[in-house]
């Protein structure tokens, strides 16, 4: 075990070295790029045995990772924002055909205009895609999730999304613990996966799924995605026996007598738990809940620890224009719709485009909850930190 | 080098493509592959961009192929390959497999002129030891005749359609050896099926070379050029016996022509066979036949036969 400064992009890389993939194929996209980098560095001097396909896009980079997944081999790349939108019909693809590949996805703000900071919009533009998708508060976070991906992606045959804030996580250097490369191949094991491409058998992949099985199959990815979650929270089990950081599916801060709570992704969070702390010292009952794993979406674990909240607020660093709400909002209200009481529900938008969000906005958007609880009716999506 | 068939009956009589898929009647694209694959034996995996071969061969829950086969997307099947073949490459490093196949990627005129053309240039720049083989039926078949650009000059297709302001297709088919050689690939060629051997021999060269290979195979469309379904492999032939269709090779940089023709067929007899060349005057055939006698100079094949 040793403890090493380190960028959550280049935690990433450490992960995906000690895991000792088979092959990557990348392309260079801001915040994303310097994963790759560490990761060419270790093949270049011999410290990771894989092959790297310099690919000339992302598209190609996701097709080339489902050939190489579909031979045994196990694979990973990483993008952020334009990247993951150019890569959109191939995630679907590898989904459907059950690939189990792992990809940092270093969370960026979609163009137009163009913008390399953060905000939430590329990942949750691909929910739909059959995947599953954890987040990342911390460099070691990354590193540790980058690990788990790889064994829960394995086990249950579905590609996993590694998500970190492009800049805030990706970018800031943290102390983050290495385990020993040994205890790593312990938890995943390197050897040579299911193959589906081999010459040794004449499998057909990819066929046409005609209106009378297509359906049949597109449901086996709903249905292994939602097996997943007791996989998940085995893998999160077994991470904690073996490195004694113990993760679950939301992440909760105050929350044991809270009455009031924002509900968080990624970053954000941190900011959020430092102003609930400070409140609770004001004698206010808050609380912060983040979640960590987004597809599969958390449903019990947000019926149990916010269904008897008096007001909850989410903050979505996304939108969807026209739409009755934004990404994040929408899953937690139709997860709390199924339960008889719940609590009021404010919905925020915050830090697009990497706008900072300071303390003082989740101040105000602790005193806000509380507002509209005492109005008894919440208000339309507020914009914190919008200009005139 | 192994040496190549000489005669159809030192052809295997494996057949990789199995019988009852749903390619049209008449479809030469359906021979060509079945001869690529009585070359190419047993030990490939094969990747087939979407389109009419990928369609008519994988219609769930029947399959013609007989050999590992892969379908991911319309544009991404040489990055596909690339992935397959890398992976075979680092695990066989790492002695987690002994196995070693050829890789074929196999793409329609769209899926490697136009939307994968930027997927197969990276794969061949990148040096991954495969064979493209581009089957070119000179337009969108599968989606109902539609232009590429591969469609020859003034053919009638469904989106370029000869009237009043237009002849058919305003442009000429891409040369897509020539942008395959430009990334210095060791092996490129053109091949037909209706020369059998030679498109045969020209497969087991594009595997045997180490680093990529593409075989650019013209294969006449009944449903498409709007010609009797008995008449694919003839117009294959003249396609080559007029000199549109030349058949040569590019090893290593160096040209050479496969199939001569000492005396070339006036382009008129290929055309007009042919339903979606029906609106042609003497003008628009005199230039495709200019076009024939530029190649038949470029390739040195013969003259006109008077």
């Amino acid at each position: 075990m040793k403890r090493l400064g380190l960028s959550g992009n280049y935690a990433v890389a450490y992960a995906v070295k000690m895991a000792d993939v088979d092959v990557i194929a990348a392309y260079p996209i801001t915040p994303q790029t310097t994963i790759v980098e560490k990761l060419s560095e270790f093949v270049a001097n011999g410290e990771l045995e894989a092959e790297y396909i310099n690919v000339e896009s992302e598209h190609s980079a996701m097709s080339a990772c489902v050939g190489a997944s579909l031979t045994g081999a196990r694979v990973f790349t990483a993008t952020s924002a334009q990247g993951l939108a150019y890569m959109h019909e191939v995630l679907f693809m590898a989904s459907g055909l059950r690939t189990p590949i792992v990809m940092a996805n270093v969370n960026r703000a979609l163009s137009a205009p163009l913008n390399i900071w953060n905000d939430h919009s590329d990942a949750m533009a691909e929910r739909d895609a059959g995947w599953i998708q954890l987040w990342v508060t911390s460099a070691q976070e990354a590193f540790d999730a980058t690990l788990e991906a790889f064994k829960i992606a394995e086990d249950v045959l579905l590609p996993v999304m590694v998500n970190l804030d492009g800049f805030i996580v990706s970018h800031t250097y943290e102390p983050v613990v290495l385990p020993d490369e040994g205890l790593v191949r312990g938890f995943v094991p390197s050897r040579p996966l299911q193959n589906r491409v081999s010459p040794k058998f004449a499998y057909s992949i990819g066929v046409v799924g005609p209106p009378e099985a297509y359906y049949e199959m597109k449901y086996q990815v709903v249905d292994a995605i939602e097996k997943s979650r007791e996989k998940i929270r085995d893998v999160d089990k077994e991470f904690g026996e073996r490195f004694g950081r113990e993760y679950k599916f939301v992440n909760e801060y105050m929350m044991e007598d809270a009455e009031y709570a924002l509900v968080t992704m990624g970053a954000l969070t941190g900011t959020a738990k430092v102003v609930a702390s400070g409140l609770r010292k004001e004698g206010e009952r808050v609380g912060v809940l983040s979640i960590r794993c987004f597809r599969p979406f958390p449903k019990e674990e947000i019926v149990a620890l916010l269904g008897d909240l008096k007001g909850v607020g989410v903050v979505d660093r996304a939108v969807t224009p026209g739409g009755p709400s934004n990404p994040l909002f929408a899953e937690v209200a139709t997860t709390l719709y199924e339960r008889g009481s719940r609590p009021l529900l404010q919905s925020f938008v915050a830090g697009l485009g990497g706008r900072d969000v300071p303390a003082d906005d989740f101040k105000s958007m602790f005193g806000l909850v509380k507002d509209v609880v005492r109005e008894g009716k919440s208000r339309p999506c507020i914009y914190v930190g919008l200009r005139e | 080098m192994t040496l190549g068939f000489r005669t159809i009956k030192e052809v295997p009589k494996d057949e990789f493509l199995a019988p009852g898929h749903r390619m049209c009647a008449g479809c030469t694209a359906a021979t060509a592959i079945r001869q690529v694959l009585k070359a190419a034996g047993r030990n490939i995996i094969v990747t087939t961009a979407t389109g009419c071969l990928e369609v008519a061969t994988s219609y769930f829950p029947q399959t013609a192929w007989r050999v590992p086969w892969v379908h991911l997307g319309f544009e991404n099947t040489a990055a596909l390959a690339s992935g397959i073949e890398s992976a075979m490459k680092a695990l066989r490093r790492k002695k987690k497999s002994e196995e070693n196949p050829h890789v074929i990627a196999i793409g329609g005129d769209g899926g490697t002129f136009d939307i994968g053309l930027q997927a197969l240039s990276g794969a061949l720049e990148r040096g991954h030891d495969f064979l493209y083989i581009c089957y070119d039926n000179e337009a969108y078949m599968n989606t109902g005749i539609q232009r590429s650009s591969a469609t020859p000059y003034c053919a009638a297709t469904t989106t370029c359609p000869p009237g009043k302001r237009s002849m058919g297709q305003k442009t000429q088919k891409k040369d897509l050896v020539g942008i395959a050689v430009a990334h210095e690939i060791p092996y490129a060629a053109t091949a037909c099926p209706s020369y059998p051997i030679d498109l045969m021999n020209k497969v087991k060269k594009g595997l045997e070379v180490e680093g990529p290979a593409l075989l650019h195979i013209l294969t006449p469309c009944p449903t498409g050029w709007r010609f009797d379904i008995s008449l694919g492999i003839e117009l294959g032939k003249m396609a080559v016996l007029t000199g549109l269709w030349p058949l040569y090779e590019v090893e290593n940089g160096v040209t050479r022509l496969t199939v001569q023709v000492p005396k070339r067929e006036p382009v008129k007899k290929y055309l007009e066979l042919q339903g979606r060349f029906r609106h042609l005057t003497e003008e628009e055939i005199n230039r495709i036949q200019e076009r024939a006698d530029r190649l038949a100079l470029k390739f040195g094949m013969g003259p006109l036969r008077q």
